[in-house]
């Protein structure tokens, strides 16, 4: 085990990846000459060469349709779209295309490809380089999509993905890169559809997700004082989604509160919320909460832009309000 | 079994013609693709076949003088009307058939429908139903075979209609510039879906688009299939021997509606018929080279056998089971 950076896990992965696999290629807007906006690729192109990393046109469709043939035909590209709010350009490659072209093909293709993306809001980045948008392509059958909240679950979930044969959204935060965190040493996989209880508690179980963990650990810290035992629970991958492991510890807590930075409605954690009271009702002795971002743009000023995303405040308080 | 036409077939200068017996197989492959058209369009009425079908009747010299010079590595991206394309990279008639009418047999068994039609094993990566959407993943490709060293050229069928989608730019800007084996064929039929070029295009010669990312451009009659086939000789040449992608614009015209939900209504009465027939234009050809009449109807009859076939191939098919074609249902 070492501390490493949340960037530095991820780095790690493509870069293990990179050397066990050549068909593994990167494509994405300045992560080759620059290094990348976030310094993920820093030494890739003198490493690996202009064949395999390669500096893109600013066309974040054209980007994916070409991860899309070129893993048609057995390379395993590994996208980079710089921020999460311009995925929308990329959504008819990865809706009209990458997700449905295996099933109509009658399964004679597979596509191993990845999109690496960053969203969240917190950096002051404004409207349109803050938003989550992991529900617009968890609602998609045929795409996976993981969000790792840890630099452990960032490099194990990353190299899984890029061995997976089904397009792979993996979308990571702004304000997690300079996070720190162990790190096993060696080759390290997560498989996807496990989720992992990151505090074990017996009063709520909290399901959060990406930077949310980090803010429902806190608040479980402030609660625990208080006599109050939270139990944190990340999905890490929300397709495939570990309904299994939720509804086991909701069956022991019987008090839920799912939290997400992405939009209050329609967000993933609606998803998660009907899972838990179609096959978990029984289990509850409360309403199921929800603690999602607010509905609207995210706002630049800094003395705005902490009033649309979910505290680690307002979780400790929604989930004495359950208690109460 | 589908033979490549060999560049010892066309001239050196390029705008030359093929041998006799090298036209004569297109010419079979056009008629099996014009037989195969009517006898869809037939099938459809009869509500053997749901949904819309487009079909390519007066495009056939594009799609099988382009494919006619591609090898089995080679790969296509096809269009939402591909029918040409499919037959040219010798897909099997009957799995084709048996596809378009939702069949367990089918390429896609049954979850396809005739736009989405893929033989991974003769190089077509697949029909597509979003104008403009194929262009990308034909980049991606070449990005594939110059990565593996397949030897393999990409080539992407679109119309007139998907030069207006970002896609096209972004497309033709990254394979120029990564220099990618790739090949970008529109097929100019005149019409976006009910729209002629002159409305929605601010300047109609397609080809200029070339210049714009340093690129070759050539615009060839697309009703003569020797100047398809001389014309996509060269761009594929180029492609393979690494001398980057090239811009083909084969000006052409849809005889038939621009699918079968098509009422018609806004082409100028005689516009038709001012344009060449690419099967008769290629008929009359291989009469004037001394290709005796009675050797073209056995041509004209194995086509019309060949598609017998195969419709009766898809209409006795017996269709998906959903537990099988459907996991998890």
């Amino acid at each position: 085990m070492r501390d490493i950076r949340y960037r530095e896990a991820v780095s790690e992965a493509l870069r293990e990846e990179m050397r066990r696999d050549d068909r593994v290629v990167l494509l994405g807007e300045d992560i080759g000459v620059y290094g990348g906006v976030f310094k993920v690729t820093s030494g890739f192109l003198e490493e690996f060469g202009d064949k395999r990393v390669l500096d893109t046109p600013i066309s974040e469709g054209g980007i994916v349709g070409c991860a899309v043939g070129a893993s048609m035909l057995g390379l395993r590209p590994v996208v980079e779209i710089m921020y999460a709010d311009f995925l929308p350009l990329a959504m008819d490659q990865l809706v009209n295309h990458a997700a449905l072209l295996p099933f109509v093909y009658g399964d004679q293709i597979t596509l191993p490809f990845v999109v690496r993306t960053q969203g969240g809001a917190g950096a002051g980045a404004g409207a349109q380089h803050s938003k989550s948008l992991e529900a617009w392509v968890a609602h998609v059958p045929r795409l996976q999509v993981a969000m790792p909240a840890t630099p452990a679950d960032a490099k194990g979930l990353l190299k899984t993905a890029v061995r997976e044969e089904t397009p792979t959204i993996v979308f990571e935060h702004k304000l997690l890169y300079n996070t720190k965190g162990p790190v096993p040493d060696g080759e390290h996989l997560i498989p996807f559809g496990a989720a992992e209880i990151k505090r074990p508690g017996r009063d709520v179980t909290v399901i959060a997700t990406s930077r949310m963990v980090l803010e429902a650990l806190a608040a479980a810290e402030t609660l625990a004082a208080e006599g109050i035992e939270a139990e944190v629970v990340d999905p890490r991958t929300l397709r495939p989604l570990d309904g299994a492991t939720i509804l086991e510890s909701v069956s022991r807590t019987h008090r839920v509160l799912v939290v997400y930075e992405a939009w209050r409605t329609g967000g993933f954690g609606a998803e998660i919320a009907a899972l838990i009271a179609e096959e978990g009702f029984d289990y509850l002795d409360a309403p199921i909460r929800r603690l999602g971002g607010r509905d609207l743009p995210i706002p630049y000023s800094p003395a705005l832009e902490p009033h649309v995303i979910p505290t680690r405040e307002a979780i400790a308080g929604q989930v004495r309000a359950i208690l109460s | 079994m589908r033979q490549t036409v060999k560049p010892s077939s066309v001239h050196a200068d390029g705008v030359g013609a093929l041998d006799t017996a090298a036209l004569l197989d297109l010419y079979r492959r056009m008629v099996l693709v014009r037989r195969l058209e009517e006898a869809l369009g037939k099938a459809h009425a009869q509500g053997q076949i749901k949904g819309p079908l487009h079909r390519c009747d007066g495009q056939e010299a594009v799609g099988i003088g382009v494919t006619s010079v591609l090898r089995r590595e080679d790969t296509v991206m096809s269009t939402h009307r591909g029918h040409a394309h499919y037959v040219g990279k010798g897909v099997d008639l009957r799995r084709l058939v048996a596809e378009i009418m939702g069949k367990a047999a089918g390429y896609g068994r049954g979850r396809a429908g005739h736009m989405l039609i893929g033989d991974a094993s003769c190089g077509l990566l697949g029909g597509n139903g979003v104008v403009g959407g194929s262009i990308p993943i034909a980049v991606g490709a070449a990005l594939a075979h110059r990565n593996l060293r397949t030897g393999g050229v990409a080539v992407a069928f679109f119309g007139d209609g998907a030069v207006n989608s970002g896609a096209f730019n972004e497309s033709l800007n990254m394979a120029a510039l990564w220099s990618l084996p790739a090949v970008f064929v529109c097929e100019n039929n005149q019409y976006a879906l009910t729209v002629h070029l002159a409305r929605h295009l601010a300047h109609t010669a397609i080809v200029d688009r070339a210049a714009g990312y340093g690129i070759p451009g050539e615009q060839v009659d697309g009703n003569d299939i020797e100047a398809v086939v001389a014309a996509s000789h060269r761009a594929v040449a180029r492609a393979r021997s690494g001398g980057g992608p090239s811009l083909l614009v084969a000006e052409t015209y849809r005889r038939s509606g621009f699918s079968t939900s098509d009422v018609g209504g806004y082409q100028p009465p005689g516009e038709a018929a001012a344009w060449p027939d690419p099967l008769e234009v290629t008929r009359v050809r291989l009469l004037e080279r001394g290709v005796a009449a009675g050797d073209l109807a056995p041509v004209e009859a194995d086509a019309q056998a060949a598609v017998d076939d195969a419709l009766r191939y898809g209409i006795e098919s017996p269709p998906p089971d959903p537990g099988e074609a459907l996991p998890g249902a």
